[in-house]
């Protein structure tokens, strides 16, 4: 007997290169594509009405596509593992597919569904079709360990095959003789939702910049290569204020629902780049924006606490700011400087800002001005944002608040600066904040320093119609470089004069991992030169080369083959900002010396005392994550669920 | 050696048991005191208390003065830090038990006025020992400035006059003005060794001037550029005076067009010529057209970071009159490209040897011109991305080959996600 299948839809949304949708029609007698939404949770969830709408879009457009092949999209309003057995039974259910989700969350669930449907004796087929490549290959051949450098990360992909071909898109051929049976109130029951019935307030919703679904994608595509191949440019655009607007060939929310397949943007690239460039081999550079999304899901992939400060042993601990007011001025767009002003404004009218304004309202949020930690403005862009994504979310913000990643910290974008350089007349200002539209481009970046005469010739008094800058930034970026700087140092153990020095240099040999020098070089080049800081040092390197230690020491190379890397780098990063690094100094005349200091409790002898001390401290962290992990298993919310 | 580990379940406690492998069985309450302290030594803190509870040698151990020499008072508030606080109970203890242990002391301290007061109130609690270090340290914003001055002088000098041998002082960003200076200098100035008061903005140079004349000893020094004098430059270097390490000069702007002043170039010679290795680290944040005073004659200085943009014309002035110069970082610049000032700073910046550029342009040739002209001595390179405009010669892929051959070591520049 031919099987019944469901397609489960979560991501992925579209009827292009799905290859677990193919699946699910292949030689089947019926197929039903269910999408799981819970109205409750909608309506309480932290995701906002744009990507709501965004969501609903898509759906609608999937389902309008079902029907030219005379389906429909089924909407399930509840929770999956509430629901699925009662399906697998009302519809005689045999088999069930669909795209693998690499979030831990993600992954967590699906266990779960996999394990209902196997006790219903539903066959499960899963297919990754969200990224280019499979993740865990890239783990694998980076020795277990998810790469924490971009480069490094490339020169493994560089090692991989390509990606795989897109599949066919889904048509009356390949459906063949599988139906999708559909009832007289498949509407009422199975329809996709408005946003009104989800409980939103739509009156005065301004009209979608960015509208969702599968159509609108695959238009979108041809425009973003038409382009392209008309400036036959292939090199990063230049920055210009054009590109902070909303383009119609923008495409990152679509690759987040799934609605534009990864590759098949990343073949009509290589495609278009052959034959403009006649035959030569396109550059990695050319993915760049798909490569940094598969980055980010690669490190995330299996860490449940990678959006999390606390208990993740990537993330450096860094003494943010609570202050609920300072964050809340600058989600609502508040903060006295134009330039974040109006991209807050930009984001959240049209759930899209381009990622150089990204990066400029991560960094004043962050390390450069407020000292607010990453995780409040993640939850900020998370509610706002069309393209944000869990893992993709999380990692850039820890990129540009400089908590992971071995980012040089000493650039702050500055908030009259930058946007001037961009858009020098402020035209991007004056249209998201038409209050400060009567200043004269002089002005318009720091109109607190306009002369009276000139704020009420622009009708608009700073202070009155609109807030006084919030920061002084000189001030602030004074003492926040200090801080990153302090938090640096005791992590690298450099304790020399050198600010660029104090983040461990991404120099790589060519295995483009981090140690391209040999033990006694890094000694030298670090100026501290205990068995304590080469400890430290070389976990911090050797996280960067993904645990392929080439010139660390019996200590390092002991741990991480029990499988203790991580967890000595979470004693390592958790320490160095608390007691522990500086009790370890004990006897060095000045902690904060600017000078390099000897540890005169370390000689020689000591060397098994310090084995014997870490392996205590590392059964005892990997004791306390096992505790912790359990009391905090991440709780399935709404906002994760599609 | 067999190492066994048991949890109750609560999260709470670890309980590490070791056994002895192979025939004898090893007692480990029986570890010789030093042994232990050795590996107490290693442990955090937290860890330590764990052990403590073990046995009554532990115990003992856990107490031991040595362990107690340095300690790092964290002040957190829950509602300002996400960081957990020192416990109140163990600073209560560690005042009653080993206040008189303690040398090297720092604290940490979160945004809030509270916690700031906290750390004073222990301060002034500090009277029967003998510090060799203390930092007060805010991680946030600068909240000891908001304590009242009174309550934070109180507090500080009550350490200046219990403990006659500090060597090391931490107190940027907070209210210490001349007169508890001057206590300082009355009772420490044969021991002090290093001072760290940026953005102090309660004393006034003929304060600090008078430290400099009196601690003889001092190596180390962080200041803002308004404390700055030739008369304090000629003291540090007076004959009396030891060799000056390092001193570092913030140079900020308090509202935009400030003013200002100079430095005469003889006391900068003077300087050199009494400590001839020093290290001159300066860190500008200025508006643009504030830098008239700066760079118009030679400076000895060895590390300079540019908070903010800054001209092409003031760095075209570094190239000229900075020869000392060991490491450069220009956060921003404005749209022309800095092609002449990196030549220029490559030919007269002999020991250049770190560069970080943020918001700048060079072209790729004239950068490949400046790491080639540095060559291998160029240890840190940190350059964004958007930094490097392709021109004839070289595109962003051709660059890193280039600018890594010439470095002799694999080379790329910093990248941003584009997400």
């Amino acid at each position: 007997m031919a099987p019944n299948s469901i397609h489960w839809f979560r991501k992925g949304l579209r009827l292009h290169d799905n290859p677990a949708l193919r699946e699910a029609v292949r030689g089947a007698d019926t197929v039903r594509c269910v999408y799981f939404l819970d109205p409750w949770f909608a309506g309480s969830s932290n995701v906002g009405v744009s990507r709501w709408r965004f969501l609903l879009q898509c759906l609608e457009d999937l389902d309008a596509n079902l029907r030219k092949l005379n389906s429909r999209l089924f909407v399930i309003r509840g929770q999956p593992a509430n629901v699925f057995p009662r399906l697998f039974k009302e519809w005689k259910i045999s088999r069930l597919t669909f795209e693998y989700d690499s979030e831990p969350y993600g992954k967590e669930r699906d266990a779960a569904i996999k394990k209902l449907a196997m006790e219903a004796g539903v066959e499960v087929i899963v297919k990754i079709s969200h990224t280019l490549y499979d993740l865990d290959r890239i783990i694998e051949l980076n020795g277990g360990q998810p790469p924490l450098t971009y480069k490094r990360f490339q020169t493994l992909i560089s090692r991989l095959d390509p990606p795989e071909m897109p599949v066919e898109t889904l048509s009356d051929t390949l459906m063949g003789r599988c139906v999708t049976p559909i009832s007289e109130d498949h509407g009422d029951k199975y329809g996709v939702p408005s946003l009104e019935e989800l409980g939103f307030d739509t009156e005065g919703l301004p009209s979608a910049v960015w509208p969702g679904g599968e159509t609108k994608a695959l238009t979108r595509i041809e425009r973003h290569l038409e382009r392209k191949a008309w400036v036959a440019n292939f090199e990063r655009p230049r920055m210009n204020a054009n590109s902070l607007l909303a383009s119609p060939t923008g495409l990152s929310p679509y690759l987040r629902f799934g609605c534009l397949s990864c590759r098949l943007f990343y073949f009509k690239l290589t495609d278009l780049y052959r034959k403009v460039k006649k035959n030569s081999s396109p550059p990695l550079s050319l993915y760049g924006q798909l490569l940094w999304r598969e980055f980010f899901y690669t490190a995330a992939t299996n860490n449940p606490r990678f959006d999390k400060m606390e208990g993740n042993p990537i993330c450096v601990r860094i003494p943010w700011d609570k202050n609920p007011e300072a964050l809340a001025k600058w989600a609502e767009g508040k903060t006295g400087f134009p330039w974040i002003d109006a991209i807050m404004t930009q984001l959240r009218q049209e759930g899209w800002i381009h990622h150089l304004a990204r990066h400029a309202v991560a960094c004043f949020l962050t390390r450069g001005d407020l000292w607010i930690s990453w995780e409040e403005g993640m939850k900020v862009f998370e509610e706002l944002l069309l393209d944000a994504d869990w893992s993709v979310n999380a990692g850039s913000w820890m990129w540009l608040s400089c908590s992971s990643f071995f980012q040089q910290f000493f650039h702050c974008y500055c908030p009259v600066g930058f946007g001037r350089r961009t858009d020098p007349n402020g035209d991007f200002i004056r249209r998201y904040l038409p209050v400060l539209r009567g200043f004269p481009a002089k002005y318009i970046y720091d109109p607190w320093n306009a002369p009276e005469s000139v704020q009420a010739a622009a009708k608009c008094i700073i202070g009155v119609h609109y807030p006084k800058p919030m920061v002084h930034h000189a001030e602030a970026s004074r003492l926040n470089i200090e801080r990153m700087k302090q938090i640096y140092q005791q992590l690298s153990r450099y304790r020399g004069l050198g600010l660029l020095a104090s983040v461990p240099s991404t120099n790589g040999n060519g295995n483009g991992g981090m140690i391209a020098y040999s033990p006694g070089e890094q000694q030298q080049s670090g100026t501290n030169n205990n068995t304590n800081n080469s400890h430290c040092r070389n976990h911090f390197v050797q996280m960067t080369s993904g645990g392929s230690s080439s010139g660390t020491k019996t200590v390092s190379c002991l741990l991480s083959h029990s499988g203790f890397a991580v967890l000595c780098l979470t004693t390592c990063f958790s320490c160095a900002c608390s007691l522990t690094c500086d009790g370890r100094q004990v006897g060095c005349d000045h902690p904060w010396s600017l000078v390099s200091g000897g540890n005169p409790w370390c000689g020689p002898s000591s060397r098994l005392m310090v084995l014997l001390a870490r392996f205590l401290i590392s059964m005892a962290s990997l004791i306390q994550r096992r505790l912790f992990q359990r009391g905090h298993r991440n709780q399935p919310t709404a906002d994760q669920t599609f | 050696m067999l190492l066994t580990t048991h949890s109750d379940g609560s999260g709470g406690s670890v309980l590490l048991e070791v056994r002895g492998g192979g025939s004898a069985d090893c007692d480990w309450a029986r570890l010789p005191q030093e042994l232990l302290l050795h590996i107490f030594q290693y442990l955090p803190l937290l860890d330590r208390a764990y052990a403590s509870q073990v046995c009554r040698g532990w115990n003992q151990a856990f107490h031991m003065p040595e362990l107690w020499r340095c300690f790092e008072f964290e002040l957190n508030q829950p509602a300002s830090s996400y960081l957990k606080a020192t416990h109140p109970d163990l600073i209560k203890q560690i005042i009653k038990r080993h206040s008189n242990h303690l040398q090297y002391v720092s604290f940490k301290v979160d945004s809030s006025t509270e916690s700031a007061e906290a750390a004073c109130d222990i301060l002034s609690q500090l009277v029967n020992c003998s510090l060799k270090t203390l930092g007060l340290i805010s991680t946030a914003r600068p909240s000891f400035m908001e304590v009242p001055k009174s309550h934070f002088i109180s507090a500080l000098t009550v350490v200046f006059v219990n403990s006659k041998s500090l060597s090391s002082l931490k107190i940027d960003d907070t209210p210490v003005d001349d007169p508890s200076l001057k206590v300082l200098v009355a009772n420490n100035s044969d021991t002090l060794k290093l001072l760290k008061m940026s953005s102090c903005p309660h004393v006034s140079p003929a304060g600090i001037l008078c430290v400099a004349d009196q601690c003889h000893g001092l190596r180390e020094l962080a200041l803002n550029y308004h404390l700055l004098s030739d008369e304090l430059l000629l003291a540090l270097s007076s004959e009396r005076h030891v060799h000056l390490e390092h001193l570092r000069i913030d140079v900020v702007s308090e509202n935009p067009g400030q003013h200002f002043h100079t430095i005469k170039k003889s006391s900068w010679d003077a300087m050199v010529r009494h400590s001839p290795k020093f290290n001159l680290v300066m860190y500008f944040f200025l508006y643009e057209d504030e830098f008239g005073p700066f760079f118009n004659d030679e400076i000895p200085v060895t590390h300079l970071y540019f908070g903010r943009s800054v001209s092409k014309e003031v760095l075209g002035r570094v190239g000229l009159h900075c020869p000392r110069l060991v490491e450069l970082v220009v956060c921003a610049n404005g749209l022309r490209p800095l092609d002449e000032e990196l030549i220029r700073i490559a030919k007269h910046c002999t020991q250049l040897s770190a560069i970080g550029l943020g918001e700048c342009e060079v072209s790729c040739s004239a950068f490949v011109e400046f790491v080639k002209m540095c060559g291998r001595r160029l240890s840190q390179l940190s350059i964004m991305e958007e930094v490097l405009i392709p021109d004839h010669k070289y595109s962003l892929d051709e660059i890193h080959w280039e600018v890594s051959k010439h470095l002799g070591r694999v080379w790329f520049p910093d990248m941003m996600p584009t997400w």
